[in-house]
């Protein structure tokens, strides 16, 4: 059979296979749906009225789409906590399912790309970007550097992902000496993508919270917590609710992914504090405002206490061997870690970098519900590719859709 | 010093004699901020400002409607970033917008697009000890270069006050911990000597407050701007007469250049920028102070559409106590090149090292 003629059947097969689906699936669909309409209508409005309707001003001008986009930035990274055991250290579980995890990472990419365009004044300029018919700032902004590294590591995880579900519904054996390299390439381009977006934020004087060299390694180290803590709970909705067994070796590796990055950035944590607070100067503003307010203007110090301690009780849950095999528990402290590092990157690190102002004016800033729908319509956007996606994918890995059955049934 | 009342112009040619022909009469500068009247078109053509592009642009009034209005606005999604653009798109942009702007303030508005003079680096001085905190500076600017009004208010300056605070005696004892010796303590905690915030929303009856000295801050002009180099479709670039401007056509609105800022200098147009027809200045330069759009960055530009046909900027010139002082920086002649040599002079925050042009002085 051609080449074209697998790839049309592959295509058939695969969209008409994630369009059918149980109660559940359409039901989940249906939820997300409603976000959905509900962005559809916000964006029409802030594409309409401009900027003005969300919370931001120009004392504290990025606000939640950007702290989103650099959050799900470390989840998109995460996903190689999945392909590294498995082709580094040939994990054998992880290895059966290194697909899902770039499935993941497409996913979120989606949802970056979405949260930097409802975070632009100017989206219809996007094309002003692209090299040739626009000018590209590169090697010049960290920007131009952010786009090329998601850009290519969304292309990597689709060419790799693709490829091999591709292949499997064929039957026929992967081509090593193409999809190895894609594969290796991906690990180390994850690390980049985290490591640029701090570069993004850390690169100004202007912002003294962010301007030290802590921050790439903090990122990184808060991503290979936070996504794998979301690997597992997807994994484990996995083994309930289809026919895909993920092994337990599988989802115990990444527990320990877990603890340890999350203990890593515990300790970054406080050595940052220590190292500001000892001798508070003036640099250290916004992390006396982030954790004890100031002069009364106190909306971020609920935020800060209780993700340090979602974070603390979750390294404390995880680091216990019974507690991280005991299903229950691990999945209230990943939910607990997720969560817990959402509030770090938004409420605990993108906004506080912008309070005090450079003249030091304390400024603050709450989100509009246009701006919360907006936010939300991303994420149920971004939940439904995944959920399209694994579904999918599965669907290869369970044998469900493969070649054979088209070949038989002509 | 120089006389307060006659406003001195430098020379964009950079000629050490300042000619007196370049001089505006005061009458003319007042009008220019004043709805469009026949006088004020006469004034314009006296000073040679309109460009073939302009009187397109006028023919093309004639012929307005809904429809013309979208097709421009069509076309200026297409257009180029500025530098980008060959003489011939350059014109066609700028009678583009002309038409636009013209129809909707209903006066003639022109665009121009005076590139810098050789020879001529913009530098800017200002006497801290001079400045009473009127605002007057403020007020001005936002009138010359057009910013949004009302409760979307742009101000490109931002008069900090600055409290003087005292020592008191009373907490001279006091401090923790406190029983083997204070180690942190006294007036360590009250607005003691200078704080180093200042407070830019102040409301006073009269100014000068005794209690405060004034320090206004915008754009410093850098000579190393970190906001240019982390812009990712450069349409924030310093001009080779040092002005850092915004092409506001191109911009994306990311906003990097409001985050990278140490000044806090940048301003974004969160909505339509609400600037009513009667208050719009008809006399605008195409990097300078033509009407914006929602959703771009926007800053000081010296007046680019004034200083660069020898006009200083309109803080310079509304300032009651001469504490503003404009010229060529490689004009040895210039005041502000004197000021640099005969007094005390800093730049903010040069930890940030950027090499401001703004220069703040004592007498």
């Amino acid at each position: 059979m051609g080449l074209l003629r697998k790839t049309l059947f592959f295509i058939t097969d695969y969209v008409t296979y994630v369009a059918r689906g149980g109660a559940k699936f359409y039901g989940w669909l249906g939820f997300l749906g409603i976000f959905i309409t509900i962005w559809f209508y916000g964006s029409y409005v802030q594409l309409t009225e401009g900027m003005i309707i969300t919370g931001l001003t120009d004392q504290v001008s990025w606000g939640i789409f950007l702290a989103n986009f650099v959050f799900l930035v470390g989840v998109a990274a995460g996903a190689v906590t999945v392909v590294f055991p498995a082709y580094v250290y040939k994990h054998k579980a992880l290895h059966d399912v290194t697909v899902l995890g770039e499935m993941l990472a497409i996913a979120a990419v989606t949802m970056c790309g979405l949260f930097i365009i409802s975070h632009m004044g100017r989206p219809d300029r996007l094309w002003h970007l692209i090299p040739y018919i626009g000018i590209f700032n590169w090697p010049s902004s960290m920007l131009t550097w952010d786009v090329l590294a998601l850009s290519g590591y969304f292309v990597l995880n689709v060419l790799g992902g693709f490829y091999y579900l591709y292949k499997k519904y064929c039957g026929e054996p992967l081509n090593k000496k193409f999809y190895l390299p894609i594969i290796y390439i991906a690990i180390v381009w994850a690390l980049s993508i985290h490591t640029i977006t701090a570069f993004f934020m850390n690169t100004m004087p202007a912002r003294p919270m962010w301007f030290h060299s802590m921050m790439p390694i903090r990122f990184i180290s808060t991503a290979f917590a936070a996504g794998p803590a979301l690997i597992i709970i997807v994994f484990l909705i996995i083994r309930r609710n289809t026919k895909l067994w993920i092994e337990d070796s599988a989802i115990n590796l990444l527990s320990q992914i877990v603890v340890w990055c999350l203990g890593i950035a515990l300790f970054l944590t406080f050595s940052e504090i220590v190292t500001e607070l000892y001798h508070p100067t003036e640099h250290s503003h916004g992390l006396q405002y982030l954790m004890f307010g100031h002069n009364g203007l106190n909306n971020l110090v609920p935020w800060f206490w209780s993700s340090l301690f979602a974070m603390i009780a979750a390294f404390i849950m995880l680091l216990i061997p019974s507690w991280r095999k005991d299903q229950t528990k691990l999945q209230i402290a990943c939910v607990m870690t997720f969560l817990g590092i959402w509030v770090e990157k938004g409420m605990g690190l993108m906004l506080p970098g912008s309070i005090p102002t450079p003249i030091g004016e304390f400024t603050q800033y709450s989100p509009t519900f246009l701006e919360i729908f907006n936010s939300l319509g991303n994420w149920a956007i971004g939940f439904a590719v995944l959920t399209i996606l694994l579904k999918g994918a599965i669907g290869i890995l369970l044998g469900d859709i493969k070649l054979e059955k088209q070949e038989a049934s002509v | 010093m120089t006389n307060k009342n006659t406003p001195q112009i430098y020379d964009p040619a950079s000629s050490p004699t300042s000619s007196s022909d370049n001089l505006i009469p005061v009458k003319e500068i007042h009008e220019a901020g004043e709805p469009a009247s026949p006088s004020r078109r006469k004034a314009l053509k006296k000073m040679g400002g309109v460009s073939v592009a302009s009187l397109l642009g006028t023919a093309a009034l004639m012929t307005n409607s809904d429809e013309a209005q979208a097709n421009i606005e069509w076309a200026e999604h297409f257009q180029s970033n500025y530098r980008l653009m060959t003489e011939e798109e350059k014109a066609k942009a700028v009678a583009r917008l002309e038409k636009r702007y013209s129809e909707e303030y209903g006066k003639k508005v022109t665009v121009d697009t005076t590139p810098a003079q050789e020879g001529v680096l913009f530098g800017y001085a200002l006497n801290i000890q001079k400045c009473i905190g009127c605002r007057r500076c403020v007020k001005a600017c936002v009138e010359e270069n057009n910013q949004s009004r009302g409760d979307q208010e742009i101000e490109w300056i931002r008069v900090l006050k600055m409290e003087k605070g005292e020592f008191t005696p009373e907490k001279m004892n006091e401090g923790y911990p406190n029983d083997y010796g204070i180690q942190v303590g006294g007036n360590a905690y009250s607005a003691s000597g200078v704080v180093l915030e200042g407070e830019h929303y102040y409301e006073p009856e009269k100014v000068p407050d005794e209690d405060a000295f004034y320090m206004p801050i915008a754009c410093m002009q850098c000579e190393k701007p970190p906001c240019v180099k982390v812009c990712p479709v450069r349409t924030t670039y310093r001009e080779p007469d040092g002005i850092v401007v915004v092409d506001y056509n191109w911009c994306i609105g990311c906003r990097m250049c409001v985050a990278a800022c140490p000044y806090w200098a940048r301003r974004f147009n969160w909505g339509k920028p609400n600037l009513p027809k009667e208050e719009m200045n008809p006399n605008t330069h195409y990097l300078g102070n033509r009407p914006r759009m929602k959703g771009v960055v926007e800053k000081c530009t010296w007046c680019v559409q004034r200083t660069r046909k020898g006009r200083y900027p309109a803080c310079v010139e509304v300032c009651p106590v001469g504490a503003r002082k404009f010229g060529n920086l490689l004009d040895p002649e210039s005041e502000v090149r004197k000021i640099l040599a005969r007094k005390r002079v800093f730049r903010l925050k040069v930890e940030a090292n950027t090499y401001p042009k703004f220069f703040y002085y004592v007498d």
